[in-house]
């Protein structure tokens, strides 16, 4: 005959190592979340806080292979060069977001923008924007352009931009878009309006 | 890089080379000549101090000797390379103590798993599971726990271990267990490797064409030059098979020869005429033969166009001789199967690669074209890795009527028609065009044809017309085009299947055999 105060202690252990269970699994479950959010790479939201501004956004639509000036609004800091970085980056970004027209790989990233007188921009992209970026002659088409034309549509004066990715000049975007040569906006312009009047 | 241009038809300057080395003698170059100019040409001679005068006679020859110098300084860099069942590979040679001497580490990585770790005068290395110790400046070292002696002197430079060729024969056998066959002089190191061998028969026909098949696909570089044709070997274990140099009684090609320097084979055909090479058999056939005549429009009165120095790739036909006196145009159409080699393109699933799709193809177009009368040549005719300047250099020297490069892709579906984009402000440089607005005098007829064969693409398949900065487009001096061929990426499938590949071929050939007349006003 087991006495009854032992089986009221046995009872008592039985509930607490149960719970001690659950309490194990949610911590593990909370942990696993957290270092999913920390090994996330998509690009932060830009980090400048203050007044918005109205800006114009071209941005890239694959079907039926585009590039199309979207309004937004977002927060623009005083310098050129600054203004230059956070329009990429609100470009960047959209095409990192889940429904992108124009889905780019993740961890891509305008690192830096340089405004180099007279009117001459360099883009510096991060590796993983040209190493996620799908291979196509359309689809690299359409990304370049989108980058150049919101630099030049919104940055008066800049009539010539540069692509390096990790600070490097590379021969393609992806495999066909060349980053090689110096792009003209005016020829960049040119070639939007173009995509748009051949599109189906 | 520039073109020169021959009366309306410029091709590659003679200088011209591939790399940084090269845009980096064309900004000297540049800068001489403009310095050369504005002494000697645009300032009144009143004001030309004679300091100025005698400037700008020898600024000219101190150019040349700067060229001749960074020449003389590429060309002096020696290589081994190493051949075996794992990898075929090529490394530097640097000399030390007037011997020849290449890092251990180099020569071992790509044949298994090895560290090495650098302690005082001492060198770890560890291969697999063998160790070694070897010590700076001594012969003498441990492999497998045993004493090993070396030829010469083991060197330690920034932690990394040197060994002189001379050491190779008898140091790798002890980490690979295998024998090895050095070739001393040309510094090509086989490795358990059988080599690939090589027959040579001059077919019958006339003109006479010599047919190699080698016992392995090869991709060699192609150079040629007046009365002769070069294959360079680098990465091909290539072997002399009998007599190392044959000799042909034919009018077009004279002799085939093998040597072997620089870590690199070399098979140079010599002939009376200008050289064509072509590949087929999955690169393990190369035929030469006459190239066909060179479409010169050049005008008696205009200076006639230098030949080409080098033309690296397979198919490449550069003029060689001077102009013929009544310039003759023939129509070819050239179809470049983009990406090759190592450059895979797209990857349009697990197993299909865009360079096979490319190749596939530009076989089946140039197939339509020649059923239709129009000569046709596919640029990489084979799994050849070709860099965007070789290629814009091989088109520029052969001059066909149109330039059209193949592309694949898994986004969107239909075929898309590319011409060049160029930048607005294409500068003049007298007979010179820029290397990147070369298209410009053929932009036109390229939006054309273009358009004529996006309409009988139409007629198949959804197709539309557009500018790309695609290169080599906008480095082509003649008519040129891309065509990308996309179907959704759950329809892969279709990219290899015969119907599609004929439906869009024909269309291609149906667009350029409607344009013929147009191609061939071209001056």
């Amino acid at each position: 005959m087991i006495p009854r105060h032992l089986k009221i202690a046995t009872g008592i252990l039985l509930v607490a190592v149960l719970l001690m269970g659950f309490f194990l699994w949610r911590m593990r479950r909370r942990e696993a979340q957290s270092e999913t959010r920390l090994a996330d790479k998509s690009a932060v939201a830009p980090p400048v806080a203050g007044p918005t501004e109205q800006v114009t956004l071209y941005l890239a639509v694959d079907d039926p292979g585009v590039v199309r000036p979207q309004a937004a609004r977002i927060p623009l800091p005083g310098g050129r060069q600054q203004r230059a970085q956070e329009l990429l980056r609100a470009v960047t970004t959209a095409y990192l977001q889940e429904n992108s027209q124009h889905p780019i790989g993740p961890g891509a990233e305008v690192r830096e923008v340089y405004i180099v007188d007279p009117g001459l921009a360099v883009i510096d992209l991060n590796a993983a924007f040209a190493d996620g970026h799908r291979s196509g002659v359309l689809v690299e088409e359409l990304t370049v352009a989108s980058l150049v034309q919101t630099l030049a549509g919104n940055l008066p004066g800049i009539n010539r931009v540069k692509i390096l990715v990790d600070g490097k000049e590379r021969p393609t975007l992806a495999g066909h878009a060349d980053l090689s040569s110096v792009y003209d906006t005016g020829s960049v312009a040119r070639m939007v309006e173009q995509l748009a009047a051949a599109s189906p | 890089m520039c073109v020169c241009s021959a009366g309306t038809r410029p091709v590659p300057c003679q200088s011209e080379t591939v790399g940084g080395n090269s845009n980096f003698q064309i900004l000297l170059v540049r800068w001489i000549a403009s310095r050369w100019l504005a002494l000697s040409r645009f300032v009144p001679y009143t004001t030309v101090s004679r300091f100025h005068r005698r400037a700008s006679s020898w600024l000219p020859y101190v150019g040349i000797l700067f060229l001749v110098l960074l020449a003389s300084a590429a060309g002096d860099e020696k290589h081994i390379s190493i051949y075996s069942p794992v990898a075929d590979y090529s490394l530097n040679v640097s000399d030390r103590d007037g011997r020849e001497y290449v890092g251990l580490l180099e020569i071992l990585e790509p044949l298994g798993t090895v560290t090495a770790k650098a302690e005082k005068d001492n060198w770890k290395l560890r291969f697999n599971s063998i160790e070694a110790q070897f010590t700076n400046g001594h012969n003498r070292s441990r492999i497998r726990g045993r004493d090993f002696e070396l030829t010469t002197r083991f060197l330690m430079e920034n932690g990394r271990g040197l060994v002189s060729l001379d050491s190779l024969t008898t140091l790798l056998p002890q980490f690979l267990g295998i024998p090895v066959v050095f070739h001393v002089n040309s510094r090509r190191l086989f490795i358990s490797e059988a080599g690939t061998t090589y027959t040579a028969e001059l077919s019958k026909s006339t003109p006479g064409k010599l047919v190699l098949n080698f016992s392995r696909p090869v991709n060699p570089s192609i150079a040629t030059e007046p009365g002769k044709l070069r294959m360079s070997f680098v990465r091909d274990p290539l072997l002399a098979s009998g007599s190392s140099m044959i000799t042909f009684d034919d009018n077009a090609i004279s002799s085939a020869s093998f040597q072997e320097s620089n870590g690199a084979a070399e098979l140079t055909i010599a002939g009376n005429v200008p050289l064509l090479a072509s590949f087929s058999n999955d690169g393990r056939t190369i035929t030469v033969g006459p190239a066909p005549a060179s479409s010169n429009t050049t005008t008696p009165s205009a200076p006639s166009p230098s030949p080409p120095s080098t033309a690296v790739l397979p198919n490449a036909t550069p003029a060689a001789g001077p102009a013929p006196a009544v310039p003759v145009r023939h129509f070819i159409v050239m179809v470049d199967a983009s990406h090759g080699g190592n450059e895979r393109g797209a990857a349009l699933s697990d197993k299909l690669a865009e360079k096979d799709v490319t190749l596939a193809f530009a076989r089946r177009i140039r197939q339509e074209l020649e059923a239709r009368g129009i000569p046709a040549l596919v640029l990489r005719d084979g799994d050849a890795t070709l860099g965007l300047d070789e290629r814009a250099a091989a088109v520029n020297t052969q001059r066909p009527a149109i330039y059209i490069a193949i592309h694949a892709a898994n986004d969107g579906s239909g075929v898309r028609v590319y011409t060049a984009i160029l930048p607005s402000d294409l500068t003049s440089h007298g007979p010179f065009l820029a290397w990147d607005g070369a298209q410009a005098p053929s932009l036109g007829m390229s939006q054309l044809t273009a358009a004529v064969i996006t309409t009988e693409l139409r007629k198949k398949v959804a197709a539309r017309a557009m500018a790309a900065p695609l290169r080599p487009l906008n480095n082509i001096t003649t008519p040129a085009i891309a065509i990308e061929i996309a179907v959704p990426s759950d329809e892969i499938s279709k990219l290899t299947s015969l119907d599609f590949e004929g439906g869009i071929s024909v269309a291609v050939a149906d667009g350029v055999a409607n344009m013929r007349s147009r191609l061939e006003e071209q001056p």
